[in-house]
């Protein structure tokens, strides 16, 4: 057979330097469990890869250069109009060379749709806990990277010099120069001089191609590895427990699906690119400090950091010659440095607070964790309120509010949301947990009535299969065992001693708040307590009993005696 | 049975000639009364005395009630001395006047006059107090002007309002500078000239009529400008970017990914 | 193990038995014991090798072999349509666009849904468990690299010699300051440059865009605003950035208090564009009440009196410049702005 000619051959050659069969073997045998939500993280990843190849594109043409020009091209609304080489090189891209301004778009729309799959990848990892051990140090990578992305985006859309992009450029002056101490020389470094200078071009264009990408690319390259040296976590299921991974190994089947993926992203995205313009900078004009449009927003990304901006109230310390502008301060670094670090800290602080500290390679549904479930809601109605009151004034306009009104909504909404996000989130969880619970104990409703001899009408039920029951009858997060340890004369273990440790076992009760699941030495209840008047449900199999939790202390989701 | 000439009073079909009958007579007595202007649209008036005289009847019937007889204004109008038939051209051809409802700020509607009727109210506004004119033809052509001029002014002193199309934006207080997509060249014109509303007025000293002309071929021309990239989402910005790369192309790619993983059948395969 | 050099010899010169193409055993997960670790190759098979319903697998191969000659030809028509379609106008950048992004897209999605139908219904269903390790080393493997360091840190001598040490730690110091001392060429020093603007005494404010000057008798009309800037600094953009301003006709008795009136020509007033929030053009604005609107995060001036700040995050109001005419009637700056326009600053005082 020729496969086997062509591994003796070529093979071989390779082996014979490198020593690759058995690395290889364990390569291609990696075996990778399958949810469409695993696959967000290759759309960030697939989509910075597309990045590069229409970035490298756009690069052979374009001139990252402030130096004015006067235009005189194919373009004919900016004839005669003073430009920057920048952005008359991007017009010359757009209008002049074959294929430009679909890789133009193409490159724009993959850089919308890294930052979002990344948000959603993010959101992903954190709703089913993922970021627990062995994971942590994954997580902030991808919070690096994430804060990486903005930026990368940032820079490159500011590229072109454009009206709307020059625009965001003053606000980053103006934000840096509200910066105590040091933001003047902040500004003056960075563009060289006053704005806008003759330096910022150049200089964020080396940012945006060399720098960022290759920061970006080893940290993607750290991001993947340990993800595959530590193999990727899976959902819970039937068989599934911390100490195996189960789904179809990568050669053949995942490179095949992973490469129809990338297909599939870069047909998604030269389709948009095909049928919905987007940055058409001709219509902005080029930059000039002298004008601005009405509806002047960044890209999606950056929103939430211009909503912040927009809700802030006037509020300015002068003192002893001095100014701190707060009402740019606070909006430039508050919500984002809560978001960023909040979410760094987060698997340590669940971590102290749980006191859970096993390898974790079996996802949580998120109603199984309640309380982080709504701690994240809460955060993303936080930065959806920032969000949309970045876009004010185009809401304003199109639904005919009033402008001032949608920023006093704003200002209250951003306090009361996320409570109000967090106390719903919490109890739909633990609703749902019930709902589980009910299903566990009695059966799944099939919707066929009975008559009972006696008149009454009773709903049969059917047992839930194995794969079901390995899905909903998951560990419970374990309150901290207190009452054990505590000594006999009543002092608490150590480690919960003092204000810092009831500030702990407070976080205990919060954060594992959880429906228990009841009764598990008697199996759910079906054997016991089900023969008075609840004969007529058709009972879970019999004979699985699930032992008692003492024995199966390494419990892993598997019910006991299941294959 | 009776012949029927003296009995067709009696049938039913009767009663709804009648009715016919009265209602047209009502009708073309009420239309003999009152429909100078539809009888008159084939006859215009030809001399300004003429039009004067008209546009003064037609503002008495449509526009009296709130500025006053005299164009006087009162305290639901403002006075009409002075502005000038450009201010009557734009706020009538656009349907503004007469308002339909108080409100921030008078919405674009389908206009209540005939372009002949406009400018006869036009002119005796004009008649009454003087004020800024209706350009001539040759003043909104778009053909010769300096479209990069344009551009540079648009940017300066309307974009910031209109938004870099002319799309429109918010303002305070519920109300928005429109989009300019429904504006023919003369109520470009008038509107800069007049400054309506809340609008800031653009006077032909501060920015000549050339210059006008200018500004008014670049929005012309970019509102006639394809979009090359394909749909144009409304040429709002990002914001409307930001909704297409969530809703459009992430969502159709977690469709992909949700079919590339998804379970087999348990029917053919184990 | 098998001898590269020798000829292919059907026998079975090489490892093991030729695999034999027919019927795949019954598929069911395999377990896969241990994680390769053992040198040995597998004997018993781990994949099956076709799949399970094998009628329908041909059918979609057919499949399959549509979509990857329909993507064939798409990219093809990508070639074609390059090579075809002019660019240099709007109309033709717009039919190239779509001809490019059109066969492009079909290439690619064309391929991508070939690619899953292969999966799906060509290759078999597989569920393969492997084991874990955790991820915590065992103690005598711990134990041994700790040794290993150990052992290495006491053979450099770096523990031992704390001469060594802190030498080396002290050489570190600057030399990892150093690039950052490098940047300080990156830009100037600020001094005072946002203390002023360009404008000083007599100097002209001309119309922004045809750049001419003005008397107040051509900007006359009450409710009129322009953008105006200093006479010769109109291509100077770090000029403009901080000395573009606007002009703003009013009716006589509305400017008031605290806009100063002695630096007003004829009810003109004029105040800097820059927003005192983050520097954006406040520009909208409205005439009937009188306000300045910032479009960028709604910061609004009331132009009548002093251009105070009535809504939004600006903390300051905008800085009025005074006006005043020359000899020949032209609209002049009487001097520089009194206070520091644009944005906040630690310096500003």
């Amino acid at each position: 057979m020729s496969v086997e000619r062509a591994l003796e051959g070529t093979g071989g050659w390779l082996d014979d330097r490198f020593h690759g069969a058995r690395g290889f073997r364990v390569f291609f045998r990696k075996i990778f469990p399958d949810h469409w939500t695993f696959l967000l993280g290759e759309i960030a990843l697939y989509s910075f890869i597309i990045l590069l190849l229409t970035g490298t594109f756009l690069t052979l043409f374009f001139q990252p250069s402030m130096t004015p020009v006067v235009y005189h091209g194919s373009y004919h609304n900016l004839d005669g109009v003073r430009m920057s080489e920048a952005y008359a090189s991007t017009l010359n891209i757009s209008f002049d060379i074959r294929g430009g301004l679909l890789m133009r778009q193409i490159h724009h729309w993959a850089a919308d749709l890294f930052v979002a799959a990344i948000l959603a990848h993010m959101l992903r990892i954190f709703f089913t806990g993922a970021y627990r051990k062995p994971r942590e140090v994954n997580w902030l990578i991808g919070l690096v990277m994430f804060t990486l992305a903005l930026l990368e985006g940032l820079f490159g859309y500011s590229l072109p010099d454009d009206l709307l992009s020059g625009t965001g450029l003053r606000i980053t002056e103006g934000v840096l120069l509200s910066i105590p101490l040091v933001g003047t020389y902040l500004q003056f470094f960075l563009f060289g001089g006053p704005f806008p200078g003759n330096d910022i071009i150049p200089r964020l264009y080396i940012i945006h191609v060399l720098l960022i990408p290759g920061i970006l690319l080893a940290l993607i390259t750290a991001h993947l590895f340990i993800m595959f040296h530590q193999k990727h976590t899976q959902m819970p299921g039937k068989g599934r427990t911390d100490t195996n991974v189960i789904g179809a190994p990568m050669y053949p089947y995942f490179m095949a699906k992973t490469g129809a993926f990338f297909f599939f992203i870069f047909g998604i995205l030269a389709l948009g690119s095909t049928f919905a313009q987007v940055n058409p900078i001709w219509l902005y004009g080029p930059y000039t400090p002298v004008g601005i449009s009405s509806g002047s927003q960044p890209d999606f990304y950056m929103g939430f950091l211009e909503g912040s901006l927009r809700m802030s109230p006037s509020w300015t310390w002068d003192l002893a010659g001095h100014t701190v502008p707060w009402d740019v301060l606070i909006p430039a670094l508050v919500p984002l440095g809560l978001i960023i670090t909040g979410a760094a800290l987060w698997p340590f602080i669940e971590q102290w607070a749980t006191g859970d500290r096993r390898e974790h390679h079996v996802n949580d549904r998120p109603r199984n964790a309640p309380t982080r479930t709504a701690i994240g809601i809460a955060t993303v109605t936080f930065y959806g309120i920032l969000w949309l009151e970045g876009a004010n004034d185009v809401i304003a306009d199109h639904l005919d509010i009033s402008l001032y009104t949608t920023t006093e909504i704003a200002r209250y909404a951003i306090f009361i949301g996320p409570v109000v996000a967090y106390m719903i989130t919490k109890r739909i969880c633990l609703g749902l947990q019930r709902k589980d619970l009910h299903m566990l104990q009695h059966g799944v409703e099939t919707g066929i009535i009975h008559q009972l001899p006696s008149g009454e009408y009773v709903e049969q039920t059917r047992p839930l299969t194995e794969d079901e029951v390995a899905e909903l009858d998951v560990r419970r997060p374990e309150k901290l065992p207190i009452e054990a340890a505590t000594s006999a004369g009543g002092v608490p273990p150590r480690g919960m001693r003092g204000g810092l440790g009831r500030l702990k076992l407070a976080a205990n009760k919060v954060v594992t708040e959880s429906v228990p699941i009841e009764t598990h030495g008697n199996g759910y209840g079906h054997g016991n307590g089900h023969e008075n008047g609840h004969g007529e449900h058709a009972a879970l199999p019999t004979g699985s009993d699930h032992g008692t939790d003492e024995a199966d202390d390494g419990r892993n989701g598997t019910p006991g005696s299941h294959a | 049975m009776t012949p029927l000439s003296f009995t067709w009073r009696r049938r039913r079909v009767a009663r709804y000639a009648v009715v016919v009958l009265g209602l047209g007579l009502a009708g073309s007595v009420y239309a003999a009364i009152t429909g100078a202007g539809e009888s008159s649209a084939a006859t215009a008036p030809t001399t300004m005395q003429q039009q004067i005289a008209r546009g003064q009847v037609i503002f008495q019937q449509t526009c009296a009630t709130c500025h006053g007889l005299e164009a006087q204004g009162s305290n639901v109008a403002p006075s009409l001395i002075g502005v000038g038939s450009a201010a009557v051209y734009f706020q009538v051809s656009t349907g503004r006047m007469p308002l339909r409802e108080q409100a921030p700020e008078a919405d674009r509607k389908p206009p209540q006059l005939t372009p002949a009727q406009t400018l006869a109210v036009a002119q005796y506004i004009q008649s009454l107090g003087g004020g800024p004119t209706i350009p001539t033809p040759a003043q909104v052509s778009t053909s010769g002007a300096n479209v990069g001029l344009g551009q540079e002014l648009f940017t300066a002193d309307c974009a910031q309002c209109h938004n870099f199309d002319g799309a429109g934006g918010a303002l305070t207080n519920g109300q928005y500078a429109p989009s300019l997509n429904p504006s023919t060249p003369t109520q470009i014109y008038t509107a800069m000239l007049t400054g309506p509303q809340a609008m800031p007025v653009f006077d032909d000293t501060t920015i000549t009529p050339a210059e006008k002309r200018d500004i008014i071929a670049y929005v012309i021309n970019t509102r006639n400008t394809p979009n090359p990239g394909g749909f144009s989402l409304g040429r709002v910005g990002p914001v409307t970017e930001g909704l297409v790369a969530f809703l459009g192309l992430l969502f159709a790619v977690v469709l992909s990914a949700m079919w590339i993983t998804a379970k087999h059948r348990k029917t053919t395969d184990e | 193990m098998s001898d590269p050099t020798a000829p292919d010899d059907p026998a079975g010169a090489h490892s093991g038995p030729r695999r034999v193409i027919g019927t795949p055993p019954p598929a069911q997960a395999r377990s896969l014991m241990g994680d390769g670790a053992g040198s040995a190759p597998p004997v018993q098979r781990e994949l099956p090798a076709g799949p399970a319903n094998p009628v329908r697998a041909k059918k979609a191969e057919r499949v399959v072999a549509a979509f990857f000659i329909l993507s064939m030809l798409a990219s093809i028509g990508f070639i074609a349509a390059y090579i075809g379609l002019e660019v240099g106008s709007v109309d033709a950048v717009f039919r190239s666009n779509l001809a490019l992004g059109l066969s492009m897209s079909v290439a690619f999605l064309a391929l991508g849904f070939g690619a899953v139908i292969w999966v799906r219904h060509i290759m078999p269903t597989v569920e393969i468990t492997e084991q874990r390790h955790p991820m915590r080393s065992t103690t005598e493997e711990r134990q041994a690299f700790n040794q290993t360091f150990t052992e290495g840190a006491e053979a450099s001598g770096f523990v031992k010699r704390p001469l060594l040490r802190r030498t080396l730690i002290a050489a570190t110091l600057p030399l990892a300051v150093a690039p950052i001392v490098l940047l300080r060429d990156m830009g100037p020093l600020p001094g005072t440059y946002l203390r002023h603007t360009v404008w000083r005494k007599g100097l002209r404010l001309l119309n922004y865009g045809p750049n001419t000057p003005l008397r107040p008798a051509d900007f006359s009309s009450p409710g009129g605003m322009i953008t105006v800037v200093p006479d010769g600094y109109q291509d100077d953009d770090d000029a403009l950035a901080m000395a573009t301003s606007i002009i703003i006709k009013f009716q006589p008795g509305v400017l008031g208090a605290p806009t100063h009136m002695n630096w007003t020509v004829d009810n003109i007033v004029c105040y800097s564009k820059i927003c005192t929030h983050v520097g954006c053009p406040a520009a909208l604005y409205d005439e009937q009440e009188h306000h300045i609107l910032c479009p960028c995060h709604q910061s609004t001036f009331d132009a009548a009196h002093g251009a105070l700040v009535t809504f939004g995050p600006a903390p300051r109001p905008l800085p009025q410049l005074p006006l005043t005419t020359d000899s020949e009637g032209y609209l002049v700056a009487a001097s520089d702005f009194q206070e520091p326009v644009g944005p906040s600053f630690w310096e500003r005082g």
